[in-house]
């Protein structure tokens, strides 16, 4: 019961999240113009290439740690800087404490640092007495307000100017204007003061250079420096894996970072301190340095075969940018400390499963973050991970204990769904069978009209209606996926005048299952490698040359997912499998052709939903298109073509709300294209937007793109 | 590492697309000319520092890394022109200088930025307690990008108390609303002397 109420109050959070009209305008307008500043920040480079390079320099240090740290140790010492190493968040905060307490520091100005967020250090030194300054203009507000960052770069990017001024007028005693150059401008003067006063500073850091012993730390403001200068002892508070070789390597990095979180080439200040440099006021003429790095489970993690790249991170922020939840919600719903993709799976390891239970599930499972990453990380896989780990240990829910169940057994599974007809139950897909019990629905799912389960699925139909041609071109293999083929089986049937046209013949095999990406998105990983096995097995026998599916996320999951699952099961079979799968576009437009399309006489501007699962799963982005012209239609282009349109399976019925506001942002931009339909190729998408389209009253017609030809 | 004949042309591109603004000069005479016109003509300083207010000159340039001979000449010159110039213990100006004149090491080509070995403590903060930062770059320091330097900039990094800073542009941030703004703690704008050399 507790766990339920501690889920409802979550959601509670969020949905107050989605009342704020100026953080969700601010975040609308953030994801839009973040676009195309890193698009500009890019230009001329080959991004792919930088992040491979970039995620290939990231691994091998991981694998290093160890060495890099004792190289860096060693190198430090030599120039006299005191090197501690912290195992946990407390041995940080203690070490840091000590040092000012030998000092006999007082205050401190500090220069933003995730990782002392990460160890709550501000509370520990406050606790001890001492008056810490935040120095960085975000850092400041927040710090004021007594909140954590929003966001692990611009960490004040959900408030206004309004409230900044309101804040800000309260610490002068002045009634400050609204006005953001002015406001700057107080935190420049409340600030200086601070700097020269302060017995300590503290700084993060960004690089940590082994073979010099040096620190970069990057910073537009300044702060870092004045930090770094003017007090006569400095602390700088470093995670094992900021370690690096060389600054080459960091230097690499610092190509990505600031392009990746802010669309800069380059931040105004990145500084390179090596050891304890002059400063006059010290005794010995120069700054008294230590350096405490922090452990904090990076050992662990880095021993971890799956989870070591989550440590590939570089603090760049952009998983956020890009993520539809972010957007809706903002960061303080987004994370714990660490905010966005990476915060989802970090929280668990840094700040404990409970807080980040309910946070693994706000994902869509879109895959942007994963598509601008600049450490290459598989986020989407591992916060499912992270979601089936934290069941593993604490139990799992009932109704994904229920849907395992259900799914290991087909036949259990599609009797459930054809009694489910019997009785016209709606059903709202991705994980088809649980979610439309009466129980699991509730009010807050009528965002969208749910569609109901067929008459007659489509299996059962496939033997009498299907007439193959004489001399085809092509032998193909048809995966239904649940969603058309007990859902909208009439997605199938147009397929299947589609591949007679282009004179390809079809085979349905009978044992075929869900894909298995509905047990995934609810972290049952047993049962997701149940199915997975069921189909490979379920097409062994097939002689076709593809196995095709109008379904994307069923052809992400697998080509993508399934032989990882598989593995240790049916290797090579999985790997065959999955290189037969084709989803129905890319299988048109480059194997079949095109040619034998009669354009229709009826001329319709048509807009495409993208959906996720084919444009960041697969690469496919320009086929749709390609076919929309073949069918006498004219594509037109909308800015949220690739924006997911908030369905994610599970995640619509765990986080209706959110999922609604995506819904609604998606459609909104469809209707200011002007076009007359909008076409998807994927059952999942069409029945959110459908379903959203109908309930908003917007009049948009959604199809298959097999319905269009 | 040789300049090649884009280099300059590059560099100000991208050192003017971070608001800094480049002159091209003929030595060094005429760079401090220049510096004494910016001086005067900027605003008044605003003193930081209002508890006890440091220097009650009214305009003050420091110049922490200038040889001997041409501080004398600059000295006199500013002297001239009612200005203080000051080259040393600019910790005791914290609450602000009009003017923090540097010559740097490097120019990257790239991204517009300068490199200047920092060491000394006073370095440090011309460039950053000033209210207009400006840096004389030697064309020929120019280089096409971090990356292609990273031997040079290794040796800089190399010595066991060194300090070296990159910079690009003024002092910025755009944490309010995402507005940028420019001057938070250091320098309200940046400009850049080319010479050739």
């Amino acid at each position: 019961m507790r766990e339920e109420e501690k889920f409802k109050e979550y959601k509670n959070r969020v949905d107050h999240a989605l009342g704020n009209n100026f953080l969700r305008t601010a975040m609308d307008n953030f994801a839009v113009a973040y676009r195309t500043s890193r698009e500009n920040a890019f230009s001329g480079m080959d991004v792919d290439s930088i992040i491979r390079e970039v995620a290939a320099i990231k691994s091998n240090a991981i694998k290093n740690l160890a060495p890099l740290f004792e190289q860096f140790k060693s190198n430090a010492q030599k120039n006299g800087v005191h090197v501690h190493l912290a195992e946990t968040a407390d041995d940080a905060n203690q070490i840091i404490a000590g040092i000012a307490e030998k000092n006999g520091s007082k205050t401190i100005a500090k220069s933003k640092s995730m990782t002392a967020e990460e160890i709550y250090l501000n509370h520990c030194l406050e606790n001890k007495g001492l008056e810490v300054t935040e120095t960085d203009l975000g850092e400041w507000i927040v710090q004021l307000r007594h909140e954590g960052p929003s966001h692990m770069v611009m960490p004040a990017i959900h408030l206004s100017r309004y409230q900044v001024a309101d804040l800000f007028s309260d610490v002068t005693g002045e009634t400050q204007d609204s006005e953001i150059e002015k406001l700057v401008k107080v935190a420049r003067r409340e600030l200086r003061e601070k700097y020269i006063e302060a017995d300590m500073g503290i700084t993060g850091a960004n690089y940590a250079v082994a073979d010099t012993g040096t620190l970069g730390i990057i910073t537009n403001e300044g702060n870092a420096r004045l930090v770094t200068t003017l007090p006569k002892v400095s602390v700088s508070l470093v995670g094992l894996d900021k370690l690096l070789p060389s600054i080459s390597d960091a230097l690499s990095i610092n190509r990505i970072l600031p392009r990746n979180a802010t669309g800069q080439g380059i931040t105004s200040y990145v500084t390179w301190i090596t050891g304890p440099s002059e400063c006059k006021t010290a005794k010995t003429g120069k700054r008294e340095m230590h350096i405490v790095f922090l452990d904090n489970g990076r050992t662990r993690i880095a021993k971890d075969s799956t989870f070591a790249q989550v440590l590939q991170c570089i603090r760049c922020g952009a998983c956020a940018n890009v993520c539809p939840v972010y957007r809706m919600v903002g960061g303080h719903q987004m994370g714990h400390i660490y905010i966005g993709a990476i915060g989802l799976i970090t929280t668990y390891f840094f700040h404990g499963k409970e807080h980040a239970r309910h946070l693994v599930q706000n994902c869509t499972n879109c895959g942007a973050c994963k598509a601008v990453c600049a450490g290459g990380i598989e986020l989407p896989n591992l916060i499912k991970e992270i979601h089936a780990k934290i069941q593993d240990e604490d139990g799992h829910p009932l109704k994904s204990l229920l849907l395992a169940r259900v799914l290991k057994s087909r036949k259990l599974f599609h009797t459930l769904l054809r009694t489910a007809s019997v009785a016209q139950k709606p059903v709202t897909g991705g994980t088809p069978y649980l979610r439309h019990l009466p129980m699991i629905l509730s009010k807050e799912h009528n965002f969208r009209v749910l569609p109901k389960i067929a008459k007659t699925p489509f299996r059962d139909t496939f033997n009498a209606f299907y007439k193959p041609v004489k001399k085809p071109r092509f032998k193909i293999a048809l995966f239904s996926g649940c969603l058309q083929d007990f859902v909208y089986p009439e997605q199938l049937e147009s397929a299947m005048t589609v591949f007679t046209k282009v004179k390809t013949n079809v085979e349905f095999p009978m044992e075929q299952s869900c894909c298995g990406l509905p047990a995934l998105m609810m972290g049952e990983k047993d049962a997701a490698v149940s199915v997975a096995l069921q189909n490979i097995k379920a097409f062994k026998k097939s002689e076709a040359d593809y196995i095709v599916t109008l379904c994307a996320s069923c052809a992400s999951h697998l080509k993508n997912s399934v032989p990882g699952l598989a593995e240790g099961y049916a290797k090579i079979d999985a790997f065959n499998f999955a290189q037969k799968v084709m989803p129905f576009s890319q299988f048109l437009s480059s194997v079949a052709g095109m040619d034998d399309f009669i354009p229709s006489p009826d001329r319709k501007k048509i807009a495409f939903h993208s959906p996720c699962h084919l444009c960041r799963g697969l690469g496919i982005r320009n086929e749709p298109h390609q076919i929309i012209e073949a069918s006498g239609h004219q594509y037109i282009k909308t800015s949220e073509e690739e924006t997911c349109c908030g369905f994610g399976g599970s995640f619509s019925a765990n986080f209706p709300s959110v999922s609604k506001e995506i819904l609604k942002r998606k459609l909104r931009d469809v209707k200011q294209s002007n076009a007359d339909l909008l076409v998807t190729e994927c059952p999942g998408c069409v029945m959110q937007l459908r379903g959203g389209a109908l309930k908003q009253e917007k009049e948009i017609s959604v199809k298959h793109l097999s319905e269009l030809l | 590492m040789e300049t090649n004949k884009e280099m300059p042309a590059q560099f100000m591109e991208k050192a003017a697309l971070v608001s800094a603004m480049i002159h091209e000069t003929t030595g060094m005479n005429e760079v401090f000319e220049k510096i004494i016109d910016i001086c005067l003509k900027k605003p008044p300083r605003e003193d930081l520092i209002r508890a006890k207010s440091t220097d009650t000159s009214k305009r003050i340039i420091c110049a922490p890394n200038l040889d001997e001979k041409d501080f004398k000449t600059f000295e006199k010159l500013s002297l001239d022109n009612g200005i203080k110039l000051i080259d040393r213990d600019l910790r005791n100006h914290a609450g602000g200088i009009d003017v923090g004149f540097t010559i740097v090491d490097y120019g990257i080509a790239e991204t517009g930025t300068l490199v200047l070995n920092s060491n000394s403590e006073d370095t440090r903060l011309a460039t950053m307690l000033c209210e207009i930062h400006v840096a004389l770059l030697p064309k020929s320091r120019l280089r096409q990008s971090a990356l292609a330097m990273s031997e040079e900039l290794s040796a800089l990094t190399k010595n066991p108390s060194s300090y070296t800073a990159f910079i690009t542009g003024a002092s910025r941030t755009a944490d309010i609303e995402r507005v940028l703004a420019l001057g938070v703690h250091g320098p309200l704008e940046l400009h850049i002397m080319l010479v050739e050399d």
